[in-house]
C-alpha cells in the first residue's frame, strides 16, 4: 500500500445551490404555463395559479430539503426534471379539466403529487442505505407477486374498462397495484441477479453457441418471471407485461455481460407476441389498428378501434411544429386524453418543439440515473440504478411509442404526466431510490485522516 | 459490469432517438395529411376560430362575426340582412361557405396573400388578426323595396337592378329564399337538416334566380332583334312601317305565329314604335327571319349573351339563344321563345345597355374591400363588357321603350315626374301552363340611373299573369326606390 498523495482529493460537487435555482426555475416554467392556459381560455391569469403555484413551489421546496439534509450528495438534476415533467403534466391536466374532458382534475392530481413528495421524503429518511434492500431480495419477489395477483383476489379487486387491474381500499379510492409491483419486481431481480451473476454466466452447458446456465440457477427469478408475465396476460394489462419482460431482459444482460440473453429475449418476444396474436382477439386487434390506424372500418369499430390513436395523431399533427398555444388547442377531442394519451395531447398545445424538449428532459433524467449507475460502487447498486432507468426509459419508449403508432399501442402511463396516482406515487418512490443510490455514488470515499500506514479509519 | 450498463445506455438513447424521429415526421410531413382528415373535427372548430369581415351594403350590416366568448365556436356568423339578402350573402355553414361569403372567403376570413401586411402589423401589436370587410354595391332600399313589391301575395321570381353608366348591381332579389342564419349555426347536424329541408322544398329556395337560373326571355327580347334590325340599317327608325299581320306563316310548318291572344295589330301595317309599345308578335318573327341565325345572334353576343359566364364574382349562369335550327325557330327565337334562355342579370344587361348609349358595363357585386382598420384593399373599378349598339341606335330604343310605359303595355310602370322606359314579356313554358311575366326598363330615360329585369315565374302570380299586369308595377317601386320617390 502507498501512501496518500499529498495533493488534495478533489470532491465533487454538491451544488445545492444550482439545484434550488433549477428547480425554482422548473416551478417558474410551470406556472408561466399555467397562466397561459388561463390567459387563452378566459382572458385572465386563471384563479388558482396562487394555490398551484404555491402547492407546487412549497412540495418541491420540502422535497429539496429532504435531498439537502438526507441526500446531500445526490445528483442535483434529478429532483427538477422531474418538477418539470409533473409540473407540465398537471397543467395539461388543468387545461384538459378547463375544456370538460371527462374525468381530468387537477386538483386530484396535485393531492398526489403531494402525497408522491411525501412517499419520496418518506423513502429518503426511511432508507438511510439502499443496500439493506439487498437483503429484501425474496420478500421483494413475494411482494410483487402478491401486488400483482392482488386485483384478480375477491372483494378488493375491482374491474374497471374490461381490465382487472386495480384494488379498492375502502376510504382511500382504488389503486394500481402493478405500478408498485414493477418496483418491487426490480429489487428482486437485482438483488438474485447480483447473487447468482457469476453462476449464471460461468456454470453451465454450451448448446450450439449460447451458454445455457444450470436451471437451479436460473429457476427461481424464470418463475417469478412467468408468473408475472401470466397474471398481467391475464389481466389484459399489455402494456405492464411489456415492460416488465423488457426491464428482466435487460438486467440479465447488464448482471451477466451475455448478448446471448438479449437475442433469447427477442426470439421469445417475437414467439410471444404472434402467439398472444394468435389466441387473443384483443391482441390482435392491437396490430391490426397499429399495421393501418386510418382504415376507416378499424376506426369505427367499437372495441379495439383505431380511433383513440387516430385522435392522438390527429392532434399532434394539428399541433404542428410550434403547437397552437396552451389552451388554444383541441387535445379534450382525444378520448382519455388526461391518461395514456396525454403525450398527443402535450403535442398539439406545445407543438413539435414542445414535445422535442419534453423527450429530452426524459432522456435526462434516464441519463443521470444511467450515470448513477455507472458511477455506483457495488453491484447491487449499478444493478438496481440501471434497472429502474431502463423501466423509465422503456416504459417513455412504450407508451409514446405506441400513441405515435412508431410500435403497437399497449396502455401504459406516461411517467409523472398522466392524470392517476398509483404511478405517480411509484415513480416518486423510483425516484427517491435513484436519489439515495446517486448521493451514494457521488458522496466521497472515506479519506484516510492522517498518515497511518496499513490501518485506515472510517468515516461514519 | 460498466460495460454493458454502457450499452444498455446505448439502447436508451436509440430509442429515444427513435421516439424524436418519428415525432418530427408526424409533425411535419404526416401533418398536412392527418390536420385535413375529415375526421379530425379541428377543421370544424378552426373556421370558427376566424373573426371573419362584416359585409355591408353601405351602412347596412348584412352579416358579421359575433364573439359568443365559447372555447370551441368563437365566433358565430350573423345575418342582420336575413332572408332578404340571402342569396347576395350566402351563408357560413360548418363545412362549406356559398355565394359572398365563398367568393370572397380568402378575404372575408384573412388568409389572402393581399392581407399579408395587416396580418404582419396585427401580429405585433399583439392584435386578434381580423379579415377584411366587403363593402357591396347594393342599394338596401332597393333591395328591401323589390323583396316587398316582389314577395307579395306569394310569388316567385327574381329582380336584379343596376347602374347603368358603371354596372354597379344596386338590387338582386331572389324568391322564394331562405334564412341563412339557420344554416349558419356551429352544429354539423342542425345545419344539415335545415339544409335538406331547403334542398329538397319544391319552391327551391336555395337557387338564386336571378343569376343561377335562365328562363324563357318572351317579348322583353324582342328589343334585341329590334337592336339588329335598327343596326342593320341607318335610316330604320321608330316611324318606319312594318307588316304586321294577325297570324305569321310558319315557313316549312303547318303551324301559324299568333299574336298574342290572337289579336290583330293595329291596321296590319305599323309602325316600328307601335309594334314594340303593343308587343305584336308577327312584325318581330318577321324581322328575325329576314335577318337571319347569324345576326341576331351576333348581336346578342354583344349584348353579352352566350360569351365568357360572368363573376360578379358570383358565378353567373349562361344564357343563350338556343342552336341553329330551321326558319321557323328563328321565328320563336326572335320573340324570346323556343330555346331562348336568359338570367335575370342578362335581361338587365340589355336594359343598361339600352340606357347607357349602346355601351354594356359589366355587372358587379363588390364595391370597395377594406381591412380591419379601414384601408383600402380592393375598390370596384366600372370595366365595359362590350358596345351592344350604336350610340344612335340606342337613342331610338330608348325613345320605343319610353312609349311603351307612356302609352303601351306597361302604363303599370309609370312614375311620376320620371321619364320611364320599358318592355313587358309574357313567355310561355308549356302549352296549358301559366306564362312567365318579365320586365325590362330603366329610367328616367334622360339621364338613367336605374335598369333592371325582373321575372315573376309561372303559376305564381295566376294564370292571368302578363308582363304588364304583374311586373310592371313591381319595377315601378323598385325605381321609386332608387331615385328616392
Amino acid at each position: 500500500m502507498s501512501t496518500p498523495s499529498a495533493e488534495p482529493v478533489l470532491l465533487p460537487a454538491k451544488r445545492r445551490v444550482a439545484q434550488l435555482a433549477m428547480l425554482a426555475f422548473a416551478v417558474v416554467i410551470v406556472m408561466i404555463a399555467y397562466a397561459n392556459v388561463g390567459l387563452a381560455i378566459d382572458d385572465k391569469i386563471p384563479s388558482g395559479m396562487l394555490t398551484y403555484g404555491l402547492g407546487l413551489g412549497g412540495l418541491m421546496l420540502a422535497a429539496y430539503l429532504v435531498l439537502a439534509k438526507f441526500a446531500p450528495w445526490a445528483d442535483p438534476l434529478i429532483l427538477p426534471l422531474v418538477t418539470l415533467i409533473n409540473g407540465l403534466g398537471l397543467v395539461m391536466i388543468y387545461r384538459l379539466e378547463q375544456a370538460g374532458a371527462f374525468g381530468a382534475s387537477a386538483s386530484t392530481q396535485l393531492l398526489w403529487t403531494a402525497i408522491g413528495v411525501v412517499m419520496f421524503s418518506v423513502t429518503l429518511i426511511v432508507l438511510r442505505d439502499h443496500r439493506a434492500l439487498q437483503r429484501l431480495t425474496y420478500t421483494a419477489g413475494a411482494v410483487g407477486l402478491f401486488l400483482l395477483i392482488s386485483p384478480l383476489l375477491p372483494f378488493i379487486g375491482v374491474e374497471e374498462n374490461g381490465a382487472r387491474i386495480w384494488i379498492g381500499i375502502p376510504g382511500v379510492g382504488q389503486l394500481q397495484p402493478a405500478e408498485f409491483a414493477k418496483l418491487a419486481l426490480i429489487v428482486f431481480f437485482a438483488g438474485y441477479l447480483v447473487a447468482k451473476r457469476d453462476v449464471l454466466a460461468l456454470a453451465g452447458r454450451r448448446l450450439l453457441f449460447i451458454d445455457l446456465p444450470r436451471a437451479r440457477d436460473l429457476g427461481p427469478v424464470l418463475i417469478t418471471w412467468g408468473l408475472s408475465l401470466g397474471v398481467l396476460i391475464m389481466q389484459k394489462d399489455l402494456g405492464s407485461s411489456l415492460l416488465i419482460f423488457g426491464t428482466f431482459i435487460a438486467m440479465l444482460y447488464i448482471a451477466t455481460q451475455r448478448t446471448s440473453w438479449v437475442l433469447i429475449g427477442i426470439l421469445l418476444f417475437i414467439g410471444g407476441a404472434i402467439l398472444a396474436g394468435l389466441l387473443f382477439d384483443h391482441v390482435y386487434a392491437r396490430f391490426e389498428v397499429f399495421l393501418d390506424p386510418g382504415n376507416k372500418e378499424l376506426y369505427a369499430r367499437e372495441l379495439g378501434g383505431s380511433e383513440q390513436l387516430m385522435q392522438g395523431l390527429f392532434s399532434m399533427a394539428s399541433g404542428g411544429i410550434f403547437g397552437t398555444g396552451l389552451g388554444q388547442g383541441h387535445p379534450d377531442l382525444i378520448p382519455l386524453a388526461i391518461s395514456d394519451f396525454i403525450f398527443p395531447a402535450t403535442g398539439e398545445e406545445l407543438g413539435l418543439a414542445g414535445l422535442m424538449a419534453l423527450l429530452m428532459v426524459y432522456a435526462l433524467l434516464v441519463e443521470r440515473g444511467l450515470r448513477t449507475s455507472i458511477a455506483a460502487r457495488d453491484p447491487f447498486s449499478k444493478l438496481l440504478a440501471g434497472g429502474l432507468s431502463f423501466i423509465l426509459a422503456w416504459q417513455v419508449f412504450i407508451i409514446v411509442g405506441g400513441v405515435t403508432n412508431l410500435i403497437p399501442l399497449t396502455g401504459l402511463v406516461t411517467p409523472f404526466m398522466s392524470q392517476g396516482g398509483s404511478a405517480l406515487l411509484a415513480n416518486w418512490i423510483l425516484i427517491a431510490l435513484l436519489v439515495r443510490m446517486s448521493d451514494a455514488a457521488r458522496k466521497p470515499p472515506p479519506q484516510a485522516i492522517q498518515d497511518e500506514g496499513m490501518t485506515q479509519v472510517f468515516q461514519r | 459490469m460498466n460495460g454493458p450498463l454502457k450499452r444498455a445506455a446505448l439502447a436508451c438513447l436509440v430509442m429515444f432517438g427513435l421516439l424524436m424521429i418519428n415525432v418530427n415526421y408526424l409533425q411535419t410531413v404526416r401533418a398536412e395529411g392527418l390536420r385535413s382528415d375529415s375526421r379530425n373535427f379541428r377543421n370544424f372548430y378552426d373556421r370558427y376560430e376566424i373573426d371573419r369581415g362584416r359585409i355591408t351594403a353601405g351602412n347596412k350590416v348584412l352579416a358579421e362575426s359575433v364573439d359568443t366568448g365559447s372555447n370551441d365556436f368563437r365566433f358565430e356568423r350573423k345575418y342582420p340582412g336575413g332572408k332578404v339578402y340571402a342569396p347576395i350573402t350566402g351563408y357560413f355553414a360548418p363545412e362549406s361557405e356559398r355565394d359572398m361569403e365563398l367568393a370572397e372567403n380568402s378575404l372575408l376570413n384573412g388568409t389572402s396573400a393581399d392581407l399579408l401586411i395587416r396580418r404582419s402589423l396585427d401580429l405585433f401589436s399583439a392584435k386578434q388578426s381580423k379579415g377584411a370587410n366587403v363593402d357591396l354595391t347594393i342599394n338596401p332600399k332597393a333591395q328591401e323595396a323589390a323583396y316587398k313589391a316582389l314577395g307579395a301575395s306569394g310569388k316567385k321570381g327574381a329582380l336584379v337592378a343596376i347602374e347603368p353608366k358603371t354596372g354597379a348591381i344596386l338590387a338582386m332579389v331572389s324568391i322564394p329564399t331562405y334564412d341563412p342564419n339557420l344554416l349558419s349555426k356551429a352544429n354539423k347536424d342542425t345545419v344539415n337538416q335545415a339544409y335538406n329541408k331547403l334542398d329538397k322544398d319544391p319552391d327551391k329556395p336555395l337557387v338564386n334566380r336571378a343569376i343561377e337560373r335562365s328562363y324563357p326571355p318572351g317579348s322583353t327580347f324582342k328589343v334585341v332583334t329590334l337592336s339588329a334590325y335598327l343596326e342593320s340599317d341607318d335610316t330604320i327608325g321608330p316611324e318606319t312601317q312594318v307588316n304586321a299581320p294577325t297570324v305569321l306563316d310558319l315557313p316549312n310548318t303547318t303551324d301559324d305565329l299568333p299574336n298574342s291572344g290572337g289579336a290583330a295589330c293595329g291596321s296590319g301595317r305599323v309602325t316600328l314604335s307601335f309594334a314594340l309599345e303593343q308587343s305584336c308578335n308577327t312584325p318581330f318573327a318577321q324581322m328575325g327571319m329576314d335577318l337571319g341565325y347569324d345576326a341576331i345572334q351576333e348581336q346578342a353576343k354583344k349584348y353579352g349573351i352566350g360569351g365568357e359566364p360572368l363573376e360578379i364574382p358570383l358565378p353567373v349562369a349562361g344564357s343563350s339563344i338556343g342552336k341553329r335550327e330551321d326558319q321557323a325557330a328563328l321565328a320563336m327565337t326572335s320573340i324570346g321563345q323556343r330555346s331562348n334562355q336568359m338570367t335575370p342579370l342578362q335581361m338587365a344587361m340589355v336594359a343598361a345597355g339600352i340606357a347607357n348609349n349602346g355601351v354594356v358595363m359589366k355587372p358587379y357585386l363588390v364595391n370597395k374591400i377594406a381591412d380591419s382598420e379601414g384601408d383600402e384593399i380592393q375598390s370596384a373599378d366600372p370595366e365595359e363588357l362590350s358596345t351592344a349598339t350604336s350610340e344612335d341606335t340606342a337613342r331610338k330604343l330608348k325613345e320605343m321603350m319610353i312609349n311603351v310605359v307612356a302609352k303601351g303595355t306597361a302604363t303599370a310602370a309609370q312614375v311620376p315626374g320620371v321619364t320611364v322606359a320599358g318592355k313587358t314579356g309574357t313567355a310561355e313554358t308549356a302549352t296549358g301552363q301559366a306564362p312567365h311575366a318579365w320586365f325590362i326598363s330603366f329610367a328616367p330615360a334622360e339621364d338613367p340611373k336605374v335598369a333592371l329585369a325582373l321575372i315573376v315565374e309561372s303559376g305564381s302570380a295566376g294564370g292571368e299573369a302578363s308582363g304588364g299586369h304583374t311586373a310592371a308595377p313591381i319595377a315601378k317601386s323598385v325605381i321609386e326606390a332608387v331615385l328616392g320617390k
